[in-house]
């Protein structure tokens, strides 16, 4: 190697990188031994984190506080009707978020009714599959379709690999657009995918997701271990008949909706069947 | 070989020259400025000391802070208990900033000084600038 300029920088570089990395490397050969847990509020555990929404409870006003108080509390940005738009959890007609199922003859009440819309927490998850920095990835001990924003390079392959639509990209600096930041909270910054994470936070203090926490009145939504066959949600599945999204795709969503009766009268009559 | 004289005299000046920095701080005697870091809850019971001893924060923090990152985000590990036996939570905005409130006479003095721009900040929250600055950079 020629000694020029260049080359001598590189290598006096590379040198003090590594005086600096050695007291860095007997920091992290601590022994992990000595960590224990804050006697603080007990967190909510899980084999298999589900939800349960009751789309026959979905009024406007259930709809509203829900999504309101799961965007206030994470500091989503406000860009609702712009091409910028962010959003965790969101409202679209029945119609729309399952149009893959057969709604023909469904009464137009039902396939104009708001439901309710946030990631599925699949068990197998496209996202975590393409992101090339692991920011994004699936956490084995309670299913959690997990970001970690340190990481994003804002690449939005998961984007295009989500099916749902349930991942947004952060194309300008939310911070202008929160109306009121909450401090316990971190923002995201330009640059960087963000999506529900089933409230993680909260559940690490004990406490059930924002959404659930501002509906519990109405019971539109239920949280719970899907392991569990005693929780609230493996009761809620199997008492009542349960869809979810775009089932046909393999990726097992975590996110079941309760549907309404449709009663005899409203489906089409065909004369007898006679063979 | 007549010209050795000239070339090492020429390079001795050249030397002095670069080394004037150097020079300057030893003929003036003492370092040069050096940021005077403020730590405003030195008194406070039982938060004498930081989570590591102050000498291993101050060449360590970065690295504790990564690690405090990456157990709290990915493996959800969220409690750090010291040397001492005092248990923490791993958070820069809730633990660090508690003591350290004054991001601007402490953090941020050094980090000008040394000039690095660490980017916590452009997501994590210091509540003092949100009620002072609008929460911007």
């Amino acid at each position: 190697m020629i000694i020029d300029r260049r080359n001598f920088v590189r290598v006096a570089g590379l040198g003090a990188l590594g005086a600096a990395a050695a007291p860095a490397s007997t920091l992290l050969a601590e022994p992990a031994a000595s960590r224990a847990k804050t006697a603080s509020a007990k967190p909510l555990t899980a084999k298999r984190w589900a939800m349960v929404v009751d789309t026959r409870k979905a009024t406007e006003e259930n709809v509203r506080a829900a999504i309101d108080a799961c965007h206030r509390e994470h500091n989503v940005p406000d860009l609702h009707g712009t091409k910028d738009e962010i959003k965790w959890i969101w409202a679209e007609s029945f119609e729309h978020a399952f149009h893959e199922q057969d709604l023909h003859y469904i009464p137009s009440a039902m396939k104009q009714a708001p439901t309710l819309l946030l990631c599925n927490h699949c068990d197998d998850p496209p996202c975590t599959q393409v992101c090339p920095t692991g920011a994004t990835f699936k956490r084995e001990r309670d299913g959690i379709v997990m970001m970690d924003w340190h990481r994003c390079i804002g690449c939005r392959y998961c984007i295009v690999a989500c099916p749902y639509g349930s991942r947004s990209f952060n194309f300008r600096d939310p911070r202008a657009h929160i109306a009121e930041i909450d401090p316990e909270y971190p923002t995201r910054m330009r640059g960087v995918v963000e999506k529900c994470t089933f409230c993680e936070e909260r559940l690490a203090r004990g406490r059930e997701p924002a959404c659930v926490e501002a509906t519990k009145a109405s019971g539109m939504m239920v949280f719970g271990d899907l392991e569990d066959p005693d929780s609230e949600v493996s009761r809620a599945v199997r008492a009542h008949f349960c869809i979810r999204r775009k089932p046909g795709l393999g990726t097992q969503p975590e996110v079941y909706y309760i549907v309404p009766e449709v009663k005899t009268r409203d489906r089409p009559q065909f004369p007898p069947f006679e063979p | 070989m007549r010209d050795l004289p000239k070339i090492i005299i020429g390079l001795a000046i050249f030397v002095i020259i670069v080394a004037i920095p150097l020079w300057y701080n030893l003929a003036g005697g003492g370092a040069g400025a050096m940021p005077e870091l403020v730590v405003e809850t030195e008194d406070v019971p039982g938060r004498d000391e930081c989570v590591l001893p102050a000498g291993r924060m101050r060449p360590e923090h970065m690295d504790l802070l990564n690690r405090w990152r990456d157990e709290y985000v990915r493996y959800g590990d969220r409690d750090f208990t010291d040397h001492r036996g005092r248990t923490f939570e791993k958070s820069l905005t809730k633990t660090c900033l508690d003591c350290h409130a004054n991001k601007d006479t402490f953090c941020d003095r050094c980090h000008n000084y040394m000039a690095v721009d660490p980017y916590c900040w452009d997501c994590h929250v210091v509540p003092e600038e949100l009620a002072g600055r609008g929460g911007r950079r």
